[in-house]
């Protein structure tokens, strides 16, 4: 739209309305530049999308539960509709939690779509995360994003286990006691940490109010402004793209922003609205009321976190109970498995734009993705790594495997103590030999695509940049939906 | 590119596979015991009739042609059947009705609940036999009444819920054995269990008759209650709501991520050059 143009009568009230709002804040020239944006059009390149799609269900719906829950540890006599529980005393928070499922009208449903968004957020984020590792999309010059991207990923678990352990029913008691147990675990400064953390011995008397601060501000606040940066910097760094025929280092082919890929983008948010709201109403999630009010004394049998703690879980299970002594102490044995473990996996996460960069003396810029198999060394790690902690993941949940297959949890805990060991070498042999098969199958073709994914050579630009553009194109045509843009 | 498309088109085949595991695991749980007629606390056996002397000798019959074998003449017990002799009533009778006696595995294996071989004519007979034997416990006699459901989940949760598992699924023990699931346990059942302690359970005998009808009381509750949260997929927890959200939840979701992002013509992948509806931008 001209910016110059006169308004007369016939103008509809949209457009004076926008032009209102162009004239203080001068938002048309950004608006065209961000709708007009080109996007590579790959299905998989949908993958963070899910996540980002899942946290803003997480979020709408866990607004929508603030209203209801009390964070409070004072204790009550349950009065509300559950039957089972009524005269029982317990907390304001578990009372509350009761009363959201059972007294709100929707509580029950939002609870249950906060729950199954929290864990279908956190799988399309590894699902995510995954793509962009094996294409290769970490590489300069997005290794911040790959920073911003793990610490997002960190603290999104974090706030999962902080969130179902605010309910203050026997499960969530259960993970915080193991918590705590960890936190006390960790050398020189562990008692001092969980002391301070959880506000005295276990389970302190604030420890519910601290968790909700949190759950609801502090970690969303943080995750939201990360949200936001991750996705300022993909637009500032422009997606990556799979090679392709007019596709370059210096070049995006794809869809523009306004209608096709906002058409898209609509399309998978309510698609995956659709499957997180079906899910809340049909399958039941964490129903607190079988569990019943935290007491430190008791315990239930297949307590487990939710699924994205569930390596830690396994590792702890599987850690032998070696008493392993330095400097006349004793280092506790979950610190292994439950500090050690995931400092390191977390660390080595980060550190992997990195590593890969200083291991390959590859550090040039890549605009261009890899496809897997013309990397075999990445994508053989990449899958070694997965299966040990697929592995570990499977272990979290022997003692239901071992109810639920009739079998012995001894034998599980043999089996998959092997399988540790085993599983990820083999995964990464297999991986590596059917990458270089398949790279070796592509060349006499020579397809068009097995070509183009060969090891780029240095983009010496000129030469390429031709290509961007014929000169001819108009700048601007909103009627074409597709486009190439120059980075 | 294809045998990619391909593989992503094993999505729905998968994402169906899942949703039917999870209605098998999900009906198989919330399907709980039909009481038979009027005997809703699972008696099967008329307690007026044990001391008939006609069914103690039709009971020693039966006793001889299935039992013998391995709880020896006289119920006296051999290596592979521990004796009976003071077994008493509420033993015979849990063991019969759950079906775990007869026992076909080895004597190791822990007995799995299953329909009741014996009519319930042969089980009172057979219950009559074994009580003859020696001095054991009677059946017990349960009234819901003098229980009460709120205490009772507190008793429960507090002593039976490690093994058994707060939602009463049951739960894997040491060494292949495991705490079973007390969806199809009728009340006289879990009356006489806490009486007599079978397997690796403890005897709760402790426990005062109005504790024991209180939990009891809670464990019908349990059964009887309606999952209000939908499916209740076995109420095994994490597990399984991991299991649906990773295979249906993020299954689903990737595959609408797959089915809208798709490119329809694949022009580009045909190796075609795109031209009209290429141009430059931003």
């Amino acid at each position: 739209m001209g910016a110059g143009s006169t308004v007369h009568k016939a103008t509809p009230l949209s457009r004076r309305t926008a032009r209102w709002f162009d004239a203080r804040l001068g938002a048309a020239s950004f608006a065209r530049k961000a709708l007009d944006k080109v996007f590579p059009d790959h299905w998989s390149f949908l993958l963070g999308e899910l996540a980002l799609w899942s946290l803003i269900i997480v979020l709408a719906t866990g607004v929508y539960l603030t209203f209801f829950f009390d964070a409070s540890t004072e204790e009550v006599v349950y009065q509300g509709s559950y039957v089972p529980l009524q005269g029982v005393e317990m907390t304001k928070a578990y009372a509350s939690a009761l009363d959201l499922s059972f007294d709100v009208r929707a509580g029950l449903m939002m609870r249950q779509i906060h729950h199954w968004a929290a864990n279908v957020y956190l799988a399309t984020t590894v699902v995510h995360l995954m793509r962009i590792y094996f294409t290769g999309a970490f590489r300069r010059p997005r290794e911040l994003n790959w920073l911003i991207g793990v610490a997002m990923l960190i603290l999104s678990i974090v706030n999962g286990f902080v969130g179902y352990s605010l309910l203050d029913d026997q499960l969530s008691g259960t993970g915080l006691r193991i918590a705590y147990n960890i936190a006390i675990s960790v050398p020189v400064g562990g008692t001092w940490l969980a002391s301070l953390f959880f506000g005295g011995d276990f389970p302190g008397p604030d420890l519910i109010e601290r968790l909700f601060v949190i759950h609801i501000l502090l970690l969303p606040a943080v995750i939201v402004a990360l949200v936001g940066a991750h996705l300022a910097l993909v637009a500032r760094q422009r997606h990556t793209q799979f090679p392709g025929p007019g596709r370059s280092e210096r070049n995006v082919v794809g869809e523009r922003v306004w209608p096709t890929f906002a058409a898209k983008g609509l399309a998978v948010f309510l698609l995956t609205t659709a499957i997180l709201s079906a899910l809340g109403g049909l399958a039941q999630i964490n129903p607190v009321w079988l569990y019943g009010p935290y007491r430190p004394a008791e315990v239930s049998s297949a307590s487990q976190p939710d699924w994205y703690m569930g390596w830690l879980d396994g590792a702890l299970r599987l850690w032998p109970g070696w008493e392993i002594r330095a400097f006349g102490f004793e280092l506790p044995t979950p610190f292994y498995p439950s500090v050690l473990l995931p400092g390191v996996t977390f660390t080595l996460l980060a550190l992997w734009p990195f590593l890969e960069a200083r291991f390959t003396k590859d550090r040039r810029e890549h605009n261009l993705l890899d496809r897997p198999r013309s990397r075999p060394l990445r994508t053989a790690f990449g899958m070694s790594t997965l299966a040990f902690y697929t592995v570990l993941f499977f272990a979290g949940a022997s003692d239901v495997l071992a109810a639920t297959f009739q079998t012995s949890v001894n034998g599980l805990f043999r089996t998959f103590r092997i399988l540790l060991l085993v599983a990820p070498p083999v995964a990464g042999f297999v991986t590596y030999r059917l990458c270089r098969e398949m790279v070796r199958r592509d060349r006499p073709g020579a397809s068009a695509e097995a070509t183009a994914v060969a090891p780029a050579a240095p983009d010496d630009g000129a030469a390429r940049r031709r290509e961007v553009a014929p000169e001819d194109a108009p700048e601007h045509d909103p009627a074409s939906t597709a486009g190439v843009a120059r980075r | 590119m294809k045998s990619a498309t391909r593989l992503l088109l094993l999505v729905p085949v998968v994402l169906g596979l899942g949703a039917a595991l999870v209605v098998a695991v999900s009906t198989g749980a919330t399907a709980a015991a039909a009481p038979e007629g009027d005997d809703e606390l699972g008696y099967v056996v008329d307690l007026e009739d044990l001391d008939d002397p006609g069914n103690v000798a039709a009971g020693e019959a039966l006793f001889r042609l299935g039992c013998v074998s391995c709880h020896g003449p006289g119920g006296v017990g051999t290596p592979t059947g521990p004796s009976l002799v003071n077994a008493g009533a509420a033993s015979a009778h849990f063991y019969l009705t759950t079906g775990r006696m007869p026992h076909h595995g080895s004597p190791q294996e822990q007995a799995a609940r299953k329909p009741p071989v014996y009519s319930p004519e042969e089980i009172e007979d057979l219950v009559a036999y074994v009580a003859s034997l020696g001095d054991g416990l009677p059946i017990p006699e349960v009234d819901l009444g003098t229980g009460h459901l709120q205490e009772g989940g507190d008793l429960y949760r507090a002593h039976c819920a490690a093994c058994h598992s707060a939602a009463g699924a049951g739960g894997a023990l040491s060494f292949g054995q495991n705490a079973p699931s007390l969806e199809e346990a009728t009340p006289v059942q879990i009356y006489e269990a806490m009486l007599i302690g079978p397997g690796q359970m403890p005897a709760f005998g402790a426990f005062t008759e109005e504790e024991i009808n209180s939990i009891v009381a809670y464990i019908g509750e349990l059964q009887r209650l309606n999952d209000p949260g939908g499916m209740s997929l076995g109420r095994l927890g994490p597990i399984p709501e991991g299991f649906v959200a990773i295979v249906i939840g993020t299954g689903g979701a990737i595959l609408a991520a797959f089915l809208v992002g798709r490119r329809v013509h694949d022009a580009d992948e045909a190796g075609q050059e795109p031209t009209s509806d290429r141009e430059a931008g931003r």
